[in-house]
């Protein structure tokens, strides 16, 4: 529960709002991998594909009408124009059945241009806003943001287990990043400090299978 | 050596610690150089495995110098050479050039290296046989393979301590169509005077800390000139030096020297060494190599050595001088450790030494050869090919092989011709290959090398303040660097041992950890990853001979004799030929226990493929625990029951065909592999490497290569790196090669015993159970307690 609103974390690191029939994902990062082939890193040139299979295959489980995407949706500016045709038309074919919005984060400033769906900056859902990079303090406000990519560590018997998680208190909500090779930032660093009421701070670890709700 | 050097021959000098090798490897250099010339390029390089070696080689090597007045210049050129230096020795060389493997592989991907090794006439490699058995060997090899084109006539010399197999090093020296060089053999030293230590107090049955000997360790200490006290992890050594100076009634000056300590710290110490400032030094790995500080004259080694070579090269750290006997003292901290102290102290004194040869062939390594081979200038793939195959590591390349790493380091060696146009390597009208861009230089300059350590982060000294209920929290001095997952685990306020300090943590801010000094009781401990080394092949054997062979149980302590003697009635010894396999029940659960002593990494991996096998047999197996000698594996079903019922076959269970399918299935799930294609990863460069105030803004956006791997393996599984990472985990972090040959070797030599309850070999393992990689005092009473109650059980039936 969050400002009222019942939301439902997905092991996919989608979050879904079943009163507004909304799946909201953040930090898709698409193309990522050309992205990072233009500087010479040679990662894998599969990323796209797998995060639209995933993104395809959650929104299959859902009940979902309308589709939020919370920034970050493609690695950089130029990452609309180098989808590959195939990629494209999938991504065409989700804007065309569910109702979508594009909220800006800093790696793409612009909505994309050849994909349905509308732009903006924030957007309302109930009491709750929807923006991409956390605000520093909140004005009597609820918030779910992205950008972070939240992720946490824990040691289990000798083991140290890690995994993308949602951080939430009862006024702020961190999603995890959704795409293939967006990896996790550790919920200790200095960038979460002072975004959380500490006493009332959870969080949801994704695991292989399920997720894991832990309190801090 | 000089004969050698003068006919200007290759050659391998073997001759143990104290022998002069160092000198004796540049006496040529030195008379072709005594008098007046003209300098014209690097005369001699010089490669030393550590950086504070080379710094002491060139200082002990400009006194002879500038005694007998010789007109020849030496610089060294390490990771801490300052650029302006580096780019004066490009243009002014010295004649001798005292350098890293690291440094090597930069200066081949220099422009301008052909032409600084053109009138190169000798290599000397120092520590050869600690370089050969790891991936900086395999890239120095290629190194070389590059030196033999710019300088055909360049005589390569290989200075190493005692191995087993010189000819191997002798092959590995030359080049691939030439015969081995040949070998000089220094003359051997007086045999190492080497006991175990007798202690009155009572040998743990398991357990690495050895606290129980503490008492008589400083009473050693206190007799010695100067002690090495060695561990063999840096968390033994944060205990250990903790313990004894808990015990320092005399207050003797002893000190601390870990990887992970500050380097200002640690040549703090090493400078009170020489001087003979100090009493003891607890010490790692970081002291196994290296010149003489001050005049040590006893090593006491704490824990088992793991291996008879690592031994001997300890012991050598005592009295540096050939015709004395270095003095040591072993202290096993456990029972199953006396046996191996005894195994190790039997191979020491007859100088036998453990097989290890020399890394071969690794597809990370070859592609960041090709990368700096690109850097220094355009290249024919034919002309590359034929060079590489020159090295003693790649002299069965293929070249389907080659141009794979070729077409991987050019756009990444994708199926899907995805990144043709962001391509590093690019082919010109010529044919030749080249660099795509400049700038790929320099990011592979920053990339280079093959250790890839765990990420660490800088842990400062911080002061606190609490000002109008704001706490601020400021750094101060570096005290040294830990793994980053082990602070992650970290919460402000919880307390770590560190450089023999008890920390607070305080938190992170953007140059790495904070922590202030605590005086809690319970520190936790740093549970390093690094510093643990398996038990050597060589040294297993001698302990499966000294288990079955009552004879030899005449040297070991009563306790130890003791415990054996009621294993041979209560089950059974097995003969160095056979396994032993258990099976007990135990509370409202049912164990098997085997005893391998192939160490704990191929035990581990024995445990993953026998509980998938025992699971798809219907024993319901719970879990397994690895010692390095034992492996356990507990289960829900009758284990006894169904072997006697024949439901359950053990020499089908331990068959060889569990490499097959069912490691394949396990491994390519396991973490291990992603550690593994990590590695290669960065080796490769794929990925960059995280470094310190960068890593702040791009780990966001730093790919994480869990997901790399996941996305290779369904999309391109016979990608090159796939491959690199196989190979690398077979050999080190799941040891297949060495549990296939245990496999093969137990074929029709397991001896079964179903036992009522649990037999007296098996406690030590039975304790592992359960024990996290966190200590402290409560967990310790913890422990004891359960010790005792299974110690009682073993032995209730007398």
């Amino acid at each position: 529960m969050l400002g009222g609103l019942e939301c439902v974390p997905h092991l996919s690191g989608a979050l879904y709002v079943p009163d507004y029939e909304t799946l909201i994902i953040s930090d898709l990062h698409l193309e990522q991998g050309t992205s990072l082939a233009r500087r010479g890193i040679h990662v894998p040139p599969f990323d796209t594909a797998v995060t639209l299979d995933l993104l395809e295959a959650t929104l299959s489980t859902t009940h979902a009408r309308r589709l939020i995407f919370l920034g970050d949706s493609f690695h950089d500016t130029q990452g609309e124009e180098r989808l590959d045709e195939i990629h494209l038309n999938r991504l065409r074919i989700i804007t065309n059945q569910y109702e979508t919005i594009w909220i800006i984060g800093n790696h793409d400033p612009n909505p994309p241009q050849s994909l349905g769906g509308h732009g903006a900056e924030t957007i309302s859902l109930g009491t709750i806003t929807l923006r991409h990079e956390p605000s520093k303090k909140l004005k009597n406000e609820i918030e779910i943001a992205g950008h972070l990519h939240p992720g946490c560590g824990l040691n289990l018997r000798g083991r140290h287990v890690r995994g993308k998680c949602f951080i939430a208190d009862q006024n702020r909500l961190i999603m995890p990043a959704f795409g293939a090779y967006t990896g996790g930032l550790s919920i200790n660093s200095p960038a979460f400090h002072g975004l959380f009421d500490d006493t009332q701070t959870k969080i949801w670890m994704i695991g292989k299978t399920s997720l894991h709700r832990f309190s801090l | 050596m000089l004969a050698h050097g003068l006919n200007n021959e290759s050659a391998l000098l073997i001759s143990p610690t104290g022998g002069g090798k160092t000198l004796a490897g540049f006496l040529s250099t030195l008379v072709d150089l005594e008098h007046p010339h003209k300098n014209d390029g690097i005369h001699t390089l010089y490669i030393s495995p550590l950086k504070a070696l080379a710094v002491d080689i060139a200082r002990n090597l400009e006194a002879p110098i500038n005694e007998m007045r010789l007109p020849i210049s030496v610089e060294t050129r390490t990771g801490d050479t300052p650029y302006s230096r580096r780019q004066r020795q490009r243009i002014n060389p010295p004649d001798i050039l005292i350098t890293t493997p690291e440094q090597m592989t930069l200066l081949i991907a220099d422009p301008t290296a052909a032409h600084l090794m053109k009138n190169l006439k000798a290599v000397i490699i120092d520590e050869l046989h600690s370089i050969v058995s790891s991936k900086r060997g395999v890239l120095l090899s290629l190194a070389l393979s590059r030196l033999r084109t710019h300088a055909p006539n360049a005589r390569l010399t290989g200075l190493s301590a005692t191995v087993a197999d010189p000819d191997a090093l002798r092959a590995w020296l030359a080049a691939a169509n030439q015969p081995p060089v040949p070998l000089v053999l220094g003359a051997a030293g007086a045999p190492p005077d080497i006991h175990i230590l007798e202690s009155a107090e009572r040998v743990p049955w398991s357990g690495h800390k050895a606290l129980y000997a503490i008492p008589e360790i400083y009473a050693e200490i206190k007799k010695a000139k100067m002690a090495l006290v060695f561990v063999n992890t840096r968390s033994q050594a944060e205990m250990v030096f903790q313990e004894l100076w808990n015990a320092n009634e005399d207050h003797l000056p002893i000190a601390l020297h870990h990887g992970s300590l500050d380097v200002s710290q640690r040549r703090k110490v090493e400078a009170a060494m020489a001087d003979n400032k100090l009493k003891a030094v607890v010490c790692t790995s970081t002291l196994d190599l290296g010149i003489d500080w001050g005049d040590v004259d006893l090593v006491i080694h704490v824990g088992a050595p793991k291996g008879s070579s690592r031994l001997l090269q300890r012991i050598g750290r005592a009295n540096h001088r050939l015709d004395e006997a270095s003095n040591a003292i072993l202290v096993p901290s456990n029972r199953f450790e006396v046996l191996e102290c005894e195994a190790a102290r039997a191979a020491a004194k007859e100088n036998a030494q453990d097989t290890e040869y020399p890394m071969v062939m690794k597809l990370d390594v070859l592609a960041q050869h090709i990368m700096a081979c690109a850097c220094s200038g355009a290249f024919f793939a034919d002309d590359l090919y034929n060079e590489i195959i020159t090295a003693f590591t790649y002299r069965k390349l293929t070249r389907e092989r080659f141009d794979q790493a070729l077409d991987y380091v050019a756009t990444g060696g994708y199926a899907l011709k995805a990144y043709e146009r962001y391509a590093k390597l690019k082919l010109d009208i010529a044919g030749k290959y080249r660099l795509a861009h400049p700038m790929l230089a320099t990011r592979y300059k920053m990339n280079m090398g093959t250790i890839v350590a765990d990420e660490m982060l800088k842990v400062r000294l911080a002061s606190v303040k609490n000002r109008n209920s704001k706490r601020t929290v400021t750094g101060g001095r570096v005290l040294g660097e830990l793994e980053e997952y082990f602070l992650s685990q970290l919460a402000i306020g919880n307390t770590f041992l560190f450089g023999g300090e008890v920390l607070k943590f305080e938190g992170l801010d953007e140059f790495g950890a904070l922590a202030s000094k605590a005086h809690g009781r319970d520190p936790m401990i740093p549970s390093y990853a690094g510093g643990k080394f398996p038990l050597s092949t060589y040294l297993a054997e001698r302990v499966r001979g000294i288990l079955a062979d009552k004879s030899k149980w005449q040297f070991l302590p009563y306790q130890v004799k003791d415990w054996l003697n009621t294993q041979s009635w209560a089950s059974a010894i097995p003969r160095a030929d056979q396994m032993l396999v258990e099976t007990f029940p135990r509370a409202d659960k049912h164990y098997m226990v085997c005893y391998p002593f192939e160490g704990r990494l191929a035990q581990q991996t024995l445990g993953m493929l026998l509980t998938r096998r025992l699971e798809r047999w219907g024993a319901k197996p719970m879990g397994f625990v690895s010692s390095e000698y034992a492996l356990v594996i507990w289960c829900l079903g009758d284990v006894s029951a169904m072997i006697k019922h024949g439901r359950l076959s053990l020499a089908k269970l331990f068959d060889e065909d569990m490499l097959g399918d069912d490691l394949e299935a396990w491994l390519a799930e396991s973490n291990l592999m992603k550690r593994s294609f990590r590695y290669c990863a960065i080796i490769a460069g794929l990925i960059e490497r995280n470094f310190p105030g960068k890593e702040k803004t791009a780990r966001q956006v730093t790919v994480n290569t869990d997901l790399i791997y996941d996305a290779l393996r369904t999309h391109q599984p016979d990608h090159l790196l796939l491959r690199a990472a196989w190979d690398d985990a077979a050999d080190g972090l799941i040891d297949i090669h060495r549990l296939a040959a245990m496999l093969k070797r137990i074929k029709n030599q397991i001896l079964h015993k179903a036992l009522e309850r649990v037999s007296p070999l098996a406690v030590p393992v039975l304790l592992e159970i359960g024990r996290e990689s966190i200590y402290g005092e409560a967990d310790d009473a913890l422990l004891a307690e359960a010790a005792d109650k299974l110690e009682a059980e073993a032995t209730s039936l007398v």
